[in-house]
């Protein structure tokens, strides 16, 4: 998020698009329902699903899966035509207004309407809502970034805050609302195949030797590495060997589950490591046990860059080990000594090789967590980022035009199928399906449709049914709901039993590697 | 100077504009008892508990809605305001199954009235939140019990019927806070009084089970609740506060990092609670957060490390066997294949600094950059 959490109750429009935000993120979602129901904040939100917050919105935009690059382009067409935009923000803070200006020209409300179904005036009244906040807040989530134009859809909404000038103000922002408790943290200390820790590139020559000198070594690559969807091909042609994998289930959550399971029983070693034994584990030539978020020191980076500690309330179960102390045991054993006394010694060494993290120690953020950049002790640190310039000086407009979803219906595979959470359960499951309640509450999977739909295949609620791609099939049971719309059903991905990733499909966004969850073709029949 | 200045037992403050007495009196901790006061939401003066005495006015006046006045001149435990107190929580301790030992002070009718509690409860045990409910604190604190006047019984039965919350409306004083909690802090809008007068009640859609209302089952309204009548199923006559120690620590489902207490008994994480007063939750949990903690503790956790034998079934091996198994088979892989046939897939559920160690081993032992995580999946 360029903005925090807390700046949310102090926008006077808020765009939600792309987040089931009650469901996925309740807390936050929080904040919103607030401002609008308190604080007299204007909400919009574009979802194609009647999502929880749709009842809260002033304006809900239904757009037709895969088209958000072009009703971002319509609100900025007419944001531009109206001369609602923020001139001295475009004059002073940004490049490329000119083309921007271009691009969009087409994408008038009338052109808008025939791509998404959203209405003209609807796009044109939602424009001036938008225009006329004094601080706009746009949340969005994986339903912007699980498309295999997910990078066009993230640039078109920053195109949209800056043409307005709602970046770098208190309540505005572009914010993506992170899924996982340390997915912020993972990408800052390095977790990606492109940079080393605080986004150094592996490909400047300056951040090699400097990594080099502070770890004590030779010879690191300087070539980009592979993202996690790019390795599992290469597994499946031979090309690659050896995969070690902590605290993730790809057997769950990657996209065409039958082809990921086949890439990865074609490796020829694998190592998981995980507090259970999860269905990416049972195929593992060794299983580590380590110890959960309740038995472990150290931090979390949260969506808002905010780093905040954990804590050790109780000990891990059997012999179950730190996950850093059994990766620096294995590193030791392999040559290269890596051993440190606790998580606060490893943190000491990331601030020395993070400038983002430089001012942030454990003392610091005993009571309360500091938003990077932090670079000093006497930092304060950054809770909202682009104040006075952009990390590259001035902000870039990229004009972009619309490209559709990788798949779509066709005679065959009529129907749409859009994937995401449920309040009650948490990505795969492996943790939440331990929880009797949670269960009691979403004890299965399900395919959300609207009651038309299913009255086309003679379906009732609660029948089972078999839902098919090009890829897989799965059976579960039929949900009406009102949520629904249209030519599209929903299925939650947690459950592994009948599991939506063995429908969906493996076509990638080209730059960030994501896969389009959002999107995918299939056909539904009456399970036997 | 003479301008916003109010008198609070004979001490001299100034104050904001629109500042209520209550909050003048706190920031300069002169404590004023309240029930139904929840910070983030307006005061309902629902409770009559803050009453203080002012100067010059007819009646008391509740100190949480009562806006300072320039020249105000406030007791806050004059005897007038100490015999409001104990009537009203007289009558609080004397509606429903306030069983701590507060109501047996004089044990008049103690046994008796246990024994019906006990029959309503299905318990022999003292109420569940006894030594962490603040109508009992307030019951020690101006020394009064619950038998000057008659037990009046409550009408409505305990809701056991969801995964999560206890409703005793036995033991509920309707002071409104989990109707703020629900309406004001997390507009979930599942909860409102209902009915009227001694039928008051606080209902769900209609007057239905919490599971077929709109409740999320997010537990603010646990949190919140300042006696017994809403409290964690797990946890009710099993969690003792003085049997737990308190972590404070950061929630690990979602991204926004919500900051928990985890409750501790004998080894075991048996409950959680928000984090007040401390960013960026407030207090505010979510079901998961709050609930969904069991697996933790379940007996399907990995215990020991495993190694799968050339009939492709794991057996147990040692953490010295593991480890130099891994480091010889990724050694012999990279020197016959190379680095970059190798890839780390660090985790997005496990800490900063445990990332760090897992890329660091990728980059500087593997020397490759074949290093991802789930922020794509």
């Amino acid at each position: 998020m360029t903005n925090t959490i807390g700046c949310i109750e102090k926008a006077d429009v808020i765009l939600v698009t792309g987040s089931n935000t009650t469901e996925n993120h309740p807390v936050l979602s929080s904040f919103v329902k607030r401002a609008v129901t308190f604080k007299n904040a204007r909400l919009i939100v574009v979802d194609p699903r009647r999502i929880k917050l749709t009842s809260f919105a002033h304006q809900w935009m239904r757009q037709n899966l895969g088209t958000d690059v072009v009703w971002i382009n319509g609100l900025m067409h007419v944001i531009i035509k109206e001369d609602l935009y923020d001139r001295e923000f475009v004059a002073k803070r940004t490049d490329g207004f000119d083309e921007l200006r271009k691009l969009v020209e087409k994408f008038t409300p009338e052109h808008v309407e025939e791509i998404t179904g959203i209405p003209a005036q609807q796009l044109i009244d939602v424009a001036r809502m938008y225009a006329g906040a004094k601080a706009g807040s746009i949340l969005y989530c994986m339903g912007i970034t699980q498309h295999t134009h997910g990078t066009d859809n993230v640039k078109s909404l920053a195109n949209l805050a800056m043409l307005c000038g709602n970046l770098g103000i208190e309540g505005g922002g572009v914010n993506p609302l992170r899924g996982q408790n340390n997915v912020q943290g993972a990408c800052d200390v390095g977790g990606l195949p492109n940079v080393f820790t605080a986004y150094q590139p592996v490909t400047n020559p300056d951040a090699v030797k400097k990594m080099e000198e502070a770890w004590g070594v030779s010879g690191l690559s300087d070539k980009v590495g592979l993202k996690v969807t790019e390795m599992l091909p290469k597994a499946h042609d031979g090309e690659f060997k050896a995969l070690y994998i902590i605290g993730e289930n790809p057997l769950v959550s990657d996209p065409d589950l039958n082809h990921a399971e086949q890439c990865i029983k074609n490796l020829e070693f694998l190592v998981v490591q995980d507090i259970f034994m999860t269905e990416t584990a049972r195929l593992a030539d060794v299983v580590l046990p380590s110890a959960c978020f309740a038995e472990k020191e150290g931090t979390f980076a949260n969506t808002e860059r905010r780093v905040q500690r954990v804590r050790k309330a109780v000990d891990p179960p059997g012999q179950a080990w730190d996950d850093w102390k059994i990766t620096c045991e294995i590193a030791t054993r392999m040559g290269y000594a890596m051993s440190y006394e606790s998580s606060e010694a490893i943190h000491e060494e990331i601030r020395t090789v993070t400038p983002s993290y430089a001012g942030i120690t454990y003392p610091r953020i005993e009571e309360e967590g500091i938003h990077w950049p932090c670079p000093a002790e006497d930092h304060p640190g950054t809770p909202v980022l682009h104040t006075a310039q952009f990390p590259i000086g001035k902000g870039k407009f990229h004009a972009i035009d619309y490209i559709p979803p990788a798949e779509n219906t066709d005679e065959e595979y009529p129907m749409y199928l859009t994937t995401g959470r449920v309040i009650y359960q948490y990505h795969t499951g492996t943790m939440t399906r331990k929880t009797e309640g949670l269960n009691e509450r979403a004890p299965e999977s399900f395919v959300e449709i609207s009651p038309k739909d299913a009255g086309q295949y003679e379906l009732k609620d609660g029948d089972w049914v078999q839902v098919a791609s090009r890829r897989g099939d799965i059976t579960a049971r039929i949900r009406f709901s009102d949520k629904a719309v249209e030519g599209t059903v929903f299925i939650p991905f947690h459950f592994a039993e009948a599991a939506a990733n063995r429908l969906t499909h493996a076509a990638l966004d080209p730059v960030s590697g994501i896969p389009e969850y959002k999107v995918c073709a299939v056909k539904l029949s009456k399970a036997a | 100077m003479s301008e916003n200045r109010i008198v609070i037992n004979g001490n001299d403050f100034s104050f904001e504009p629109e500042e209520t007495i209550l909050q003048v009196a706190s920031r300069n901790h002169i404590d004023i008892p309240t029930l139904c006061h929840l910070k983030g939401a307006a005061p309902t003066g629902e409770c009559r508990i803050c009453m203080v005495e002012v100067e010059g006015a007819q009646a008391l006046v509740a100190a949480c809605s009562g806006p300072a006045e320039n020249g105000m001149v406030v007791q806050t435990e004059s005897p007038k305001v100490i015999e409001s107190r104990r009537m009203t929580l007289q009558l609080m301790l004397s509606s429903g199954n306030h069983n701590c030992a507060v109501r047996g002070s004089d044990d008049k009718d103690w046994t008796q009235f246990q024994l019906a509690v006990q029959k309503e409860d299905g318990s022999p045990q003292l109420c569940p939140v006894w030594g962490d409910c603040r109508l009992q604190d307030l019951a020690y604190r101006y020394q009064v019990s619950g038998e000057r006047f008659p037990k009046t019984d409550t009408p409505y039965p305990m809701e056991t019927v969801n995964p999560f919350i206890v409703r005793d409306f036995s033991r509920c004083i309707l002071c409104g806070r989990c109707v703020q909690a629900c309406n004001d802090i997390q507009v979930n809008q599942a909860i409102h009084f209902g009915n009227r007068g001694a039928a008051t009640k606080i209902i769900a859609a209609g007057d239905r089970p919490l599971k077929d209302s709109d409740c999320v089952f997010c537990g603010e309204c646990v949190q919140v609740c300042p006696v017994g009548a809403l409290v964690e199923k797990d946890a009710k006559y099993k969690v003792r506060p003085w049997e737990t120690k308190k972590v404070r620590t950061t929630c690990s489902y979602c991204g926004v990092g919500c900051q928990l207490h985890l409750h501790v008994k004998e080894g075991k994480v048996v409950k959680v609670t928000g984090a007040e007063d401390i960013p960026p939750n407030y207090g505010s949990l979510c079901v998961k957060g709050r609930f969904g903690f069991d697996f933790v503790n379940s007996p399907e956790r990995l215990t020991t490390p495993l190694i799968r034998e050339e009939d492709g079934e794991f057996r147990e091996a040692s953490w010295d066997e593991a480890i130099d198994l891994v480091a010889k088979r990724l050694g012999e892989i990279k020197e016959k294949h190379g680095g970059d046939t190798f890839g780390m897939l660090t985790s997005a559920r496990i800490t900063n600094e445990e990332n760090y160690i897992a890329q660091k081993f990728a980059r500087a032992v593997m020397k490759t950059n074949n290093v991802d995580h789930c922020a794509r999946l």
